[in-house]
């Protein structure tokens, strides 16, 4: 018996890192991608409220093809993605690079422009639902100070809710990619610059033809952080419009959920589902074939 | 060129100055109206200071607001539901994705490479979607009638943070942890006393992005918290949907500023830690 004990305990030994780590991988497996396959396949089927199995091959695509809501719902996407992405990276590394001139104040200034991050969807479209609302918010706060014709009903307003919706998350993530560019900015070489500066360069030329590329990595993170964010977003719907008016400012995952949950519609929301999956999975593979390839390279 | 220089930096400030309105405008807004009373603001007085300042909008959204819910008992217990699935749900989530980084980045095994990449993979899926299959789980296996099902979705959701505690501990030196299993430390002794102690930074870094975003979290709570313990994000958005005569403007503001205190506070206090979370949530290495 003690001849045995000390042969079972190193056997136990040498495989505990595997049995330590394999809860979180089992679970990872069945839940990031047990689940992912799970969708795939109920979009194969014809369900509505309740779940059954009967294959239909691709007739719920098909479906989500011809339906005119889900185009209105990528249509907006492409609307809102350009927006949502362009201006947080351009508002950031501007107010990255304005502050790092040796602004007063500088602290207190990031914590401000940085603090939407701390809130939830939820909270930003509270505050945001009421000042772009016509007749109590902004609009109608102008109208009584001398600006009669002042309009600003984007909320309401069939063509203009998406950019409404736009607008509160360019609030939300700006600065946040602010304080990525600031991290970059922090990790550049002084003496490329001043070297630049000796050779007769401006600072705007500096900033443009040095210190941007350099950047390059940073804008490439914000990217990957930003897009599928953008792509999922569904809180900022619910808050700010419900879709509306009307269908006006559906986004894909709204369309998702509404035909899940409201309508019973579970086929043809998992179809959309699938297809929000893939187009996530298809910005994460790139990054994470090169992080791999990177992380062999160092070992 | 010196008063060009001037123009300069006067350009600066103002577009710094600009900025600061559009980024601070909402939280003004939220904190003025929320202590005014509501005819007040129907006189149309939405942006600047209360003229009488009153807490009446603070005391009935904590403790009498109607919210949808049976009776109008206000957001108090939505938000200490939110406390009761957020601080198990960090805790767990954090000490098991630490454990785990720890093991693949100091006792690596045949494998453990395609963990790490079911881990990264797993980060970039996005989750939302796997409310309908957890809807059904949940209602199979009896989740459904407690907090406890939800804590489980947000620590499984918080898997990936081992990616942090991997990364990290990559750089710790492996001669501490040689000379400790020489004292005939095992893993898990080495991890408890060594590893634990020295990943305060990261720990504090994954602690605070947890806690927010689980805090934060929306549709998981919507659809996965039994009907009587909601959690606060809910609770607001029943809140500022509820039918009135006239919209309790100052009672939304109030409700907002309650379901975003806890995490402002963190973001106050840790800022620096939080803006490191989010960048290494990135720059993974």
């Amino acid at each position: 018996m003690s001849i045995q004990n000390p042969t079972l305990a190193a056997r136990l030994d040498r495989w505990l890192p595997q049995l330590v780590v394999s809860p979180a991988f089992a679970i990872s497996v069945l839940f990031f991608y047990g689940l992912s396959v799970w969708i795939g396949a109920l979009s194969l089927t014809s369900s509505t409220a309740n779940i059954n199995w009967n294959w239909v091959g691709f007739s719920q695509y098909v479906r989500l093809f011809g339906d005119e809501t889900w185009w209105v719902a990528v249509r907006n996407l492409l609307k809102f993605l350009p927006l949502t992405i362009g201006l947080p990276l351009i508002l950031g590394a501007l107010l990255a690079i304005l502050l790092d001139q040796k602004i007063r104040a500088e602290g207190a200034l990031r914590t401000l422009f940085l603090y939407p991050l701390a809130l939830s969807w939820i909270v930003a479209g509270t505050l945001w639902r009421w000042m772009l609302a016509p007749d109590v918010g902004i609009q109608a706060f102008l109208r009584k100070h001398g600006f009669e014709n002042a309009s600003f009903d984007w909320i309401v307003n069939a063509d203009f809710a998406i950019y409404a919706i736009a607008l509160v998350a360019v609030w939300h993530s700006t600065g946040f990619v602010m304080a990525m560019f600031i991290a970059g900015l922090r990790g550049i070489d002084d003496s490329i610059i001043k070297a630049a500066r000796i050779d007769g360069a401006s600072m705007p030329r500096v900033y443009w033809s040095i210190i941007l590329p350099a950047l390059r990595p940073t804008v490439f993170s914000a990217l990957l952080i930003l897009l599928p964010a953008m792509i999922k977003t569904y809180d900022l719907v619910v808050v700010l419009t419900q879709g509306g008016p009307g269908n006006a400012s559906i986004l894909p995952a709204y369309f998702m959920f509404d035909r899940f949950f409201t309508r019973d519609q579970m086929g043809l929301g998992s179809a959309a589902g699938t297809i929000i999956l893939m187009t996530c999975v298809a910005i994460a593979v790139p990054y994470i074939v090169l992080e791999l390839k990177r992380q062999r390279h160092e070992n | 060129m010196k008063t060009e220089l001037n123009a300069g930096r006067l350009a600066i400030y103002a577009f710094l100055a600009l900025a600061l309105f559009f980024f601070c405008l909402p939280a003004w807004f939220a904190l003025v109206n929320s202590f005014k009373p509501l005819d007040e603001i129907y006189a149309g007085n939405v942006f600047g200071l209360p003229q009488r300042w009153t807490l009446e909008a603070w005391s009935k959204t904590w403790s009498k607001a109607c919210t949808g819910a049976p009776e109008c008992k206000g957001l108090s217990q939505y938000f200490v539901n939110s406390l009761l699935a957020v601080v198990p749900a960090t805790a767990i989530g954090t000490l098991w994705g630490c454990l785990n980084g720890y093991v693949l980045a100091k006792w690596r095994f045949k494998g453990s490479e395609g963990v790490l990449f079911v881990l990264m993979f797993g980060s970039f899926i996005p989750i939302g979607l796997f409310l309908f299959p957890l809807t059904v789980i949940f209602d199979r296996m009896g989740l459904s009638t407690s907090l406890a099902g939800l804590v489980t979705v947000y620590v499984i959701y918080s898997l990936p943070t081992a990616l942090f505690f991997r990364n990290y501990f990559v750089g710790f030196p492996g001669e501490l942890i040689k000379a400790a299993r020489i004292d005939g430390a095992g893993m898990l002794r080495i991890f408890w006393s060594i590893a634990l102690p020295t990943a305060r930074p990261i720990l504090m870094v994954v602690v605070i992005m947890s806690f927010t975003n689980i805090w934060n979290d929306f549709l998981f709570a919507l659809v996965l918290a039994p009907f009587d313990s909601q959690t606060v994000t809910v609770g607001l958005n029943n809140l500022i949907n509820v039918v009135e005569e006239r919209a309790e403007y100052n009672v939304h503001m109030a409700g907002a500023l309650i379901a975003a205190l806890p995490t402002t506070i963190v973001y106050i206090l840790a800022g620096k830690h939080f803006v490191r979370g989010l960048t290494s949530g990135a720059v993974k290495g």
